[in-house]
C-alpha cells in the first residue's frame, strides 16, 4: 500500500475550466421512455430536456422510480423493448434511432458509463487487464500488445498500485473501491468525451466514496470530460455537480445551477428533501421535517402533479389552487437558468 | 460512567471469531474485544464501514450469535452463553429491527401474523395477539384495517413500520436497529427516524442504532461508538465525538461525508484516506488503522493502542497513541 497522505483538495469544480460557452456536448430534448408491461404501458421518463457541456458535471437526483437511471440508459441506447422518443444528440449526432451497430461504435469510444455495482459489471472469468484491453482492440483495432499496454496505463492513471501486476488479476481479487477504479479505467480507456456515472459510490464506504469522487473530478479536469452524475445523495450532488436536475415520478421537477438549487429551491419536493435530511452541521433538537407518504408508482400516475399527494404547499393552498395541482400537470418553466415544474413555486424575491 | 443508574446492557471485552473456512486461511476476528454500556432509554450509535464488525456486534448481543469470549450482561444477568431455552424470556426484552424490511418480513404471512408471532411464541392467545397487533399498527402509523394484507402491498417505509411494530410486540426495553433506514428512499428516511424517536420517548426504549450513515446517527443518538476492524476506536457523548473527534479515523470519516450544501462543501477541509479498510482476516500489526492513518508513527506500527479516556474530566474514550487535542 502507498504511504498514507492527508490531502485537503480544493473544490474540484473551481479548477475546472469554464468551457461551456460553446455548444453542449450532450443535448437531450423532449426525451420520453415508455415500457410495455402486462399492466399497460409505463412511462418511466416523460418529456425531459437537458444539456451537458464539456468539462461540466450535471447531477441528476431522484429516488427509486424517479427515472434517473432509465434516462442514462436511454442516452447510451441500452433500452431494448422500450419506446424511446425525442432527441438525444452527442456532439450534434442524433442517437435516437441508431442501429445497434452504429451505437456500438459510439459506446465506450465517445460515451461511457459506470455503474453502482462494479462486481456485476465485470466479467468474473477474464482478468481486468484483458477486459480493459478488449475495449481498445475493438475500437482502435489495436494489437494485443498495444491494447495490453494501454490497459496497464489506464490502471495506473486511476490510481491502482502495481498496475502491471494487477492487470493480470481477476475482479474478485480487488476490493470494492479498487473495482470501481477498474470500471473507470475501462470506461475511459478509449477516451470518451461523455461519462455517465450511475450511483458510482452508493455501494462504497464513505472514505472510499471520497476517493472515487476525487478521482472522477481529476479525470474530468485532465480530459475535459462531460459528466452526468446520477445519485440519490444530495451531498454527492453538492460536492461534484455544476448543474442539477431533480427528477420525480419520471419528470424533471427542478433544474438549476447547483448553488441556486441548494440556496433557493423553488419546487416543494426539492425544498422538502433538503429539509428532511439529517445534517452533520445542524443542531439535532427539532424533529426532522419529513415528507409524508411514499414516492409515486409509475403504474398509476397521478392526473396532475406527481408530487401533489405529498405536497404541503398544495395541501395548504386555496381550494382552486389545490384542484389545479391535483388535475393539471405543471409545466417546467421559470426565470432564466432556474426552471421548476410547479403551480406554486417559490422563487427568491418573488414568493408566490 | 456517563450514567448513574445501572446500565441496561453491558458488554465487556466481547470478541466474536469466525473459524477459518478452509485449511490454511486464518480465522476472522470480526469483533475484537469491545466494551460499552447502554443505559435505559438511551441511544448508543454504532458506526463504521463495511466489515468493521458493527452488525456482528448487534447480532451477538441479541444472541443470534454466541460470543467467543467476553461477557454480555443484560439488566444485571450474564446472557453470554445462555441456551436457546434460557434465552426465551430474554427475547421479550431485546428485539431487533433489520435493514431491508421486505426481506426481513415473511412474504407469505399477513401483517397480523407477522406482528403477532412473537406474542404467540411468548404464550399469548390468538385473539389477544391480534388485538395487540392492531394496536401496534396504529402506534407505528399504519392503518389497522390493513392488518390482513401481505408485505408486498406496502411501500418500503410502511414495511419498515411493520418491522418496527413486530419488534415492539413483546414490549422490549432494548431494540437493536441494524441500518434501519439505509434501504429506504431519502424522502422516507426522515419519517422512520422521527417514528423511532417518538417511540423511544413514549415507551422509554433504549436503542443500539447501528448505521454507516453518520448524519442519521448524529440525529438519533446520545452517545456514539466508532468501530474500525472489530474494535472501538472512539466512544463518547455525541457532541464531543462529532464536534471534536479525537481519533484520526473519526476525523477522516466525518470529513468524508458529503454535506448537502455546495458552499459548505467548497469551504471545508477534507481528509482523504488512502486505500480500503483492510480485511479482518489479516489485520495489520499494531494499531490496525496505521496503514491509512495520516499521523502514523513507528509506535503505531508495533503497538496496539488501548481505549482510554481522551482528556482529563471527560468520559469520551479513544484508542490512539496520538489523539487529536480536544
Amino acid at each position: 500500500m502507498d504511504a498514507p497522505r492527508p490531502t485537503a483538495p480544493a473544490d474540484p469544480r473551481q479548477a475546472t475550466p469554464l468551457r461551456d460557452a460553446g455548444e453542449p456536448l450532450l443535448s437531450v430534448r423532449n426525451l420520453s421512455v415508455t415500457f410495455p408491461t402486462q399492466h399497460g404501458p409505463v412511462r418511466a421518463v416523460d418529456s425531459l430536456d437537458f444539456d451537458v457541456h464539456r468539462g461540466r458535471t450535471l447531477g441528476i437526483v431522484g429516488e427509486s422510480g424517479s427515472g434517473k437511471s432509465v434516462t442514462s440508459m436511454a442516452v447510451l441506447g441500452l433500452h431494448t423493448g422500450a419506446q424511446v422518443t425525442g432527441s438525444i444528440t452527442l456532439d450534434e449526432q442524433q442517437l435516437v434511432g441508431l442501429t445497434e451497430r452504429e451505437l456500438n461504435r459510439l459506446r465506450g469510444r465517445r460515451m461511457a458509463m459506470i455503474f453502482q455495482d462494479p462486481l456485476s459489471s465485470l466479467h468474473p472469468y477474464y482478468t481486468v487487464g484483458e477486459q480493459i484491453a478488449e475495449h481498445h482492440r475493438v475500437h482502435f483495432r489495436s494489437g494485443r500488445a498495444v491494447a495490453r499496454r494501454r490497459a496497464v496505463e489506464m490502471l495506473a492513471e486511476v490510481g491502482i498500485p502495481e498496475p502491471q501486476r494487477r492487470a493480470g488479476e481477476y475482479p474478485h481479487q480487488f476490493s470494492g473501491g479498487m473495482r470501481q477504479r477498474v470500471m473507470i479505467a475501462m470506461a475511459l480507456a478509449c477516451e470518451p468525451e461523455l461519462l455517465i456515472a450511475d450511483e458510482p459510490t452508493t455501494a462504497l464506504d464513505v472514505t472510499v466514496q471520497a476517493q472515487i469522487l476525487e478521482l472522477i473530478a481529476r479525470l474530468q479536469q485532465d480530459r475535459g470530460l462531460a459528466v452526468v452524475m446520477i445519485t440519490h445523495d444530495l451531498g454527492v450532488v453538492a460536492r461534484v455537480a455544476h448543474e442539477v436536475l431533480v427528477m420525480y415520478g419520471g419528470r424533471a421537477v427542478e433544474q438549476a445551477p447547483v448553488d441556486t438549487l441548494f440556496a433557493a429551491p423553488a419546487h416543494p419536493y426539492t425544498r422538502g428533501l433538503l429539509d428532511s435530511l439529517p445534517r452533520l452541521d445542524d443542531p439535532d433538537d427539532a424533529p426532522l421535517r419529513a415528507i409524508p407518504g411514499s414516492p409515486p408508482s409509475l403504474l398509476t400516475p397521478a392526473p396532475g402533479c406527481a408530487f401533489a399527494p405529498r405536497c404541503s404547499r398544495a395541501a395548504s393552498a386555496a381550494a382552486s389552487e389545490r384542484l389545479r395541482c391535483q388535475t393539471e400537470p405543471p409545466v417546467l418553466s421559470g426565470p432564466a437558468g432556474h426552471a421548476s415544474a410547479c403551480h406554486l413555486p417559490t422563487y427568491e424575491g418573488a414568493p408566490s | 460512567m456517563t450514567t448513574a443508574t445501572q446500565p441496561l446492557l453491558s458488554v465487556r471485552d466481547m470478541t466474536k471469531v469466525y473459524p477459518a473456512r478452509r485449511r490454511g486461511s486464518a480465522p476472522v476476528r470480526a469483533v475484537d474485544g469491545i466494551s460499552f454500556d447502554v443505559a435505559p432509554g438511551e441511544t448508543l450509535g454504532l458506526v463504521g464501514e463495511s466489515g468493521c464488525g458493527k452488525s456482528t456486534t448487534g447480532r451477538t448481543i441479541v444472541r443470534l450469535l454466541e460470543p467467543s469470549s467476553g461477557s454480555i450482561t443484560y439488566d444485571g444477568h450474564d446472557i453470554s452463553h445462555l441456551s436457546q431455552r434460557e434465552l426465551k424470556p430474554l427475547r421479550r426484552e431485546i428485539q431487533m429491527v433489520f435493514q431491508d424490511p421486505h426481506s426481513s418480513l415473511n412474504p407469505r404471512q399477513t401483517v397480523a401474523r407477522i406482528i403477532s408471532d412473537p406474542l404467540l411464541v411468548q404464550g399469548s392467545s390468538a385473539a389477544d395477539a391480534r388485538r395487540r397487533a392492531s394496536e401496534l399498527m396504529e402506534l407505528v402509523g399504519l392503518i389497522p384495517e390493513q392488518i390482513d394484507r401481505f408485505p408486498h402491498e406496502f411501500s418500503g417505509g410502511q414495511a419498515q413500520r411493520i418491522g418496527i411494530a413486530r419488534a415492539l410486540a413483546t414490549g422490549p426495553r432494548l431494540v437493536i436497529a441494524d441500518e434501519p433506514v439505509s434501504a429506504l428512499d431519502v424522502s422516507v428516511q426522515a419519517q422512520i427516524v422521527n417514528l423511532m424517536e417518538r417511540l423511544q420517548r413514549e415507551l422509554g426504549l433504549a436503542y443500539l442504532f447501528i448505521a454507516h450513515d453518520l448524519s442519521v446517527v448524529k440525529r438519533v443518538c446520545d452517545r456514539v461508538a466508532v468501530m474500525y476492524l472489530g474494535r472501538i476506536v472512539e466512544i463518547g457523548a455525541k457532541e464531543r465525538v462529532y464536534t471534536a473527534p479525537a481519533h484520526p479515523y473519526t476525523r477522516a470519516l466525518l470529513s468524508a461525508v458529503p454535506l448537502p450544501d455546495p458552499a459548505a462543501e467548497r469551504a471545508r477541509e477534507r481528509i482523504t484516506l488512502l486505500g480500503d479498510p483492510p480485511s479482518p482476516a489479516a489485520p495489520p500489526p499494531g494499531c490496525t488503522f496505521h496503514p491509512r492513518c495520516p499521523k502514523a508513527q513507528d509506535k503505531c506500527r508495533s503497538e496496539a493502542p488501548v481505549l482510554r479516556i481522551a482528556a482529563p474530566g471527560e468520559a469520551r474514550q479513544v484508542a490512539c497513541h496520538f489523539p487529536e487535542a480536544a
